[in-house]
């Protein structure tokens, strides 16, 4: 029966979408997954001597310990946010004779297999073999890397009972925040004494049996509750959420373009993956802090404080306008048999994306306190997404062929990436700081800031004469794009 | 009097609406599609049917123009399709559910399509108040997405979509799939009054020989993407189209 479960998971795994994207991608995705691995394996093996350099006189084993409450509990919130049990996998089980137990122990084994659960392995088992190499007694680390992760594999199976249930979530993360302010104000000292029950592990490791038997409970917990309920209108229901419609009737005042408007802000707010794209974007507006606030980028690197406004305002722009027209894929043959002028369905996308980059460009208005001339670096960067990167990711978005599925989450979401999105960063980021350190080396700060900005307004001037461009190439290119939209990878 | 609306009728019926010349379409080496010639006159209802594989659908798409024939062209009220998107206002289809926006409630979704066809809001509103029977209050108010419909409340919007803004040329695939038997009834009854008075050219396609030869007043039969039967229907058509399926 495992036998045929695991090759279930093997095709269902090599023969996801994921893995039919093009070779450079693929590069990329190995590139980011072993940067990841490096980074957690060096961290595993360079956090004792980190710590030890910081508090000579600690113990590293103990003072990890006492910040892993703080770590078990935001592990707990992390998980609630992003990590869902894969019971939507078993539909096509149910009918055949398998036994229900076994369905459901299968999923619940394949759970603790997830992302959420290896990921902490990368640290906790470097650091447990550097406490072996520096000496630390041999069955009490084995008694607290398995603690650890049982724990883990505890935190994994109680995010399943919470089931997204919204009060418990809140109560947890009020816990954690009253936690971290107590602990900020040193009205008691949490971490210590949390401390101590882990360090207790460490001095008795027969103490690991609490963890375990924890584990256990909660696997039963969760084994008992879902082996009752793997029926269609029950466990494995899929949530049909009550609409909300919102009117938007003030979007009539835009004329022509006013419906394909009010399908976008509805598809922006009611799809998972544009909806994180949106609100990413208002996360974008403090990314300057990390530039501004440091001296050295003032001094040495002013082309990367462009860099930094660029993204200020343009959030919204290069991460929703580089998947245009994919964002309408789903339906994409619909539009392209309605009596529809194509220009109307590009100029609603460039209006939403002139319109949030000067909503942001509001937004950014506080940063005139780090100087105006840093305000003008964003200024000119809001120009410069307004006039130029929208027309040219509506060009770019013409090379679109992959297919979007709106309801998958957007992180880590490599659907629709295609050579286009690499590509077309050169123009939208690296021209305008290389026009800006041009200017700045040869004439001044404000001729470079000048450049950028005059770049914006000319695109913006010439809009038409471009748009007539873009739309005649979306035209020629139709017949690819629906082809390539009906493909579902 | 009669003999004048007989005589217009018969006019009307003389004019070709599509006209599908030496159409064909490959896919690599596997050719899916090749009809020499097919002329759908003004007014008529036109049955489509086929096994899996026959072409229907490609034949569809290549009549909307989503898809390009590897060779000839058709032609829809003289509009070459591919040339010009004239045809797109007087013409409207549902293929299948990718023709809907699975985010919108069906309220939307027409007011949608009524803003794309010209139709102000008390426009859709009386239009949609002839399909109350037809949704069977089971499309309007639900509160729902359209994804979030079964596949046969999907079809119904989808349906009545395409009947939106007084179209001359009306395209559906499949339309009786998967709908109950009371909704298959009534869309009969809906088709047959649509092409009543001999103004809209409505094209159908399906896979059950009783409703279309019901509905149709003439057939076409595709196997592997050639035309093999031309009838004009009468009571003996279904029997003829059973025997030539029952291989």
């Amino acid at each position: 029966m495992i036998s045929h479960f695991l090759r279930l998971e093997r095709k269902q795994y090599f023969r996801s979408s994921y893995w039919q994207t093009g070779i450079a991608l693929k590069v990329i995705m190995v590139f980011f997954a072993l940067y990841f691995l490096v980074t957690f394996l060096a961290l595993g093996i360079g956090s004792f001597f980190i710590i030890r350099k910081i508090y000579p006189d600690a113990d590293p084993l103990q003072v990890v310990n006492s910040y892993l409450v703080f770590a078990f509990l935001g592990d707990l919130v992390f998980r609630f946010l992003m990590q869902k049990i894969p019971i939507m996998n078993i539909q096509p089980l149910l009918i055949l004779p398998i036994k229900k137990k076994s369905i459901v122990h299968f999923i619940l084994t394949k759970s603790a297999f997830s992302f959420f659960n290896v990921m902490p392995l990368f640290f906790y088992l470097p650091f447990s073999v550097v406490l072996f190499g520096e000496g630390y007694n041999t069955a009490g680390v084995l008694g607290w890397f398995f603690a650890m992760i049982f724990l883990t594999l505890f935190n994994n199976y109680v995010n399943f009972l919470i089931n997204k249930n919204q009060k418990i979530f809140f109560s947890l993360a009020t816990v954690l925040a009253g936690l971290c302010a107590i602990q900020y104000f040193e009205l008691y000292d949490i971490s210590a004494a949390v401390g101590q029950v882990f360090d207790a592990l460490y001095a008795n490791p027969i103490f690991v049996f609490i963890p375990f038997a924890l584990l256990l409970i909660t696997y039963n917990l969760n084994f008992n509750y879902l082996k009752t309920r793997v029926y269609l209108d029950d466990a494995i229901k899929k949530d049909v959420k009550e609409v909300k419609s919102v009117d938007l009737s003030w979007t009539d005042r835009l004329g022509e373009v006013a419906p394909f408007i009010k399908n976008d802000i509805r598809l922006i707010w009611r799809n998972k993956r544009p909806k994180t794209v949106f609100l990413l974007s208002f996360l974008f507006v403090a990314y300057a802090l990390i530039f501004f606030t440091q001296e050295v980028y003032e001094e040495k690197m002013p082309v990367f404080l462009i860099f930094a406004s660029l993204f200020v305002t343009g959030g919204f722009v290069m991460n929703f306008g580089q998947f245009i027209p994919a964002w309408d894929s789903a339906y994409y043959k619909m539009l392209m048999s309605q009596n529809i002028k194509y220009r109307l369905f590009l100029e609603s996308k460039w209006y939403l994306m002139v319109g949030m980059t000067f909503v942001l460009y509001l937004l950014s208005i506080p940063y005139i306190y780090f100087g105006v001339d840093k305000f003008l670096m964003i200024t000119a960067g809001a120009i410069y997404n307004i006039g130029f990167n929208s027309i040219l990711l509506l060009y770019a978005g013409s090379f679109n062929r992959k297919r979007i599925d709106l309801d998958k989450s957007a992180f880590a979401n490599y659907q629709g990436t295609s050579a286009t999105q690499f590509v077309v960063i050169i123009p939208i980021l690296a021209l305008p700081m290389l026009l800006f350190w041009i200017f700045k080396t040869t004439v001044s700060f404000n001729a470079g800031i000048l450049s950028i900005a005059l770049v914006g307004l000319l695109t913006l001037v010439f809009k038409k004469y471009f748009m007539n461009f873009i739309e005649r190439k979306y035209i020629k290119d139709k017949y690819a794009a629906i082809h390539a939209f009906d493909q579902k990878a | 009097m009669l003999q004048s609306t007989l005589l217009i009728k018969k006019l009307k019926k003389n004019k070709i609406m599509i006209q599908v010349k030496e159409i064909s379409k490959k896919y690599g080496k596997a050719e899916v599609l090749n009809i020499q010639s097919l002329e759908i006159p003004t007014g008529e209802s036109f049955g489509l049917v086929g096994n899996n594989g026959a072409g229907k659908t490609t034949l569809f798409n290549t009549m909307l123009d989503l898809v390009r024939p590897t060779t000839g062209a058709i032609t829809n009220n003289n509009i070459q399709v591919n040339e010009s998107e004239e045809w797109k206002t007087f013409t409207s289809s549902f293929i299948d559910e990718t023709f809907l926006i699975g985010y919108l409630t069906a309220e939307e979704y027409f007011e949608f399509i009524g803003d794309l066809r010209g139709m102000n809001k008390a426009d859709v509103q009386s239009f949609l108040a002839q399909f109350d029977e037809f949704f069977n209050g089971e499309i309007l108010g639900k509160k729902k997405y359209l994804r979030d419909l079964s596949k046969g409340n999907q079809k119904k919007a989808g349906i009545v979509a395409a009947m939106m803004g007084n179209p001359k040329v009306v395209i559906l695939d499949e339309p009786f799939a998967n709908l109950d038997p009371t909704t298959q009834i009534r869309l009969k009854k809906i088709v047959k009054e649509l092409t009543e008075d001999r103004d809209v050219t409505v094209l159908i396609s399906s896979h059950d020989l009783s409703h279309v030869t019901e509905v149709c007043e003439r057939i076409v039969v595709l196997d592997k993407g050639n035309v093999v039967k031309d009838i004009q229907t009468s009571p003996a058509t279904l029997k003829e189209l059973e025997t030539y399926f029952s291989v």
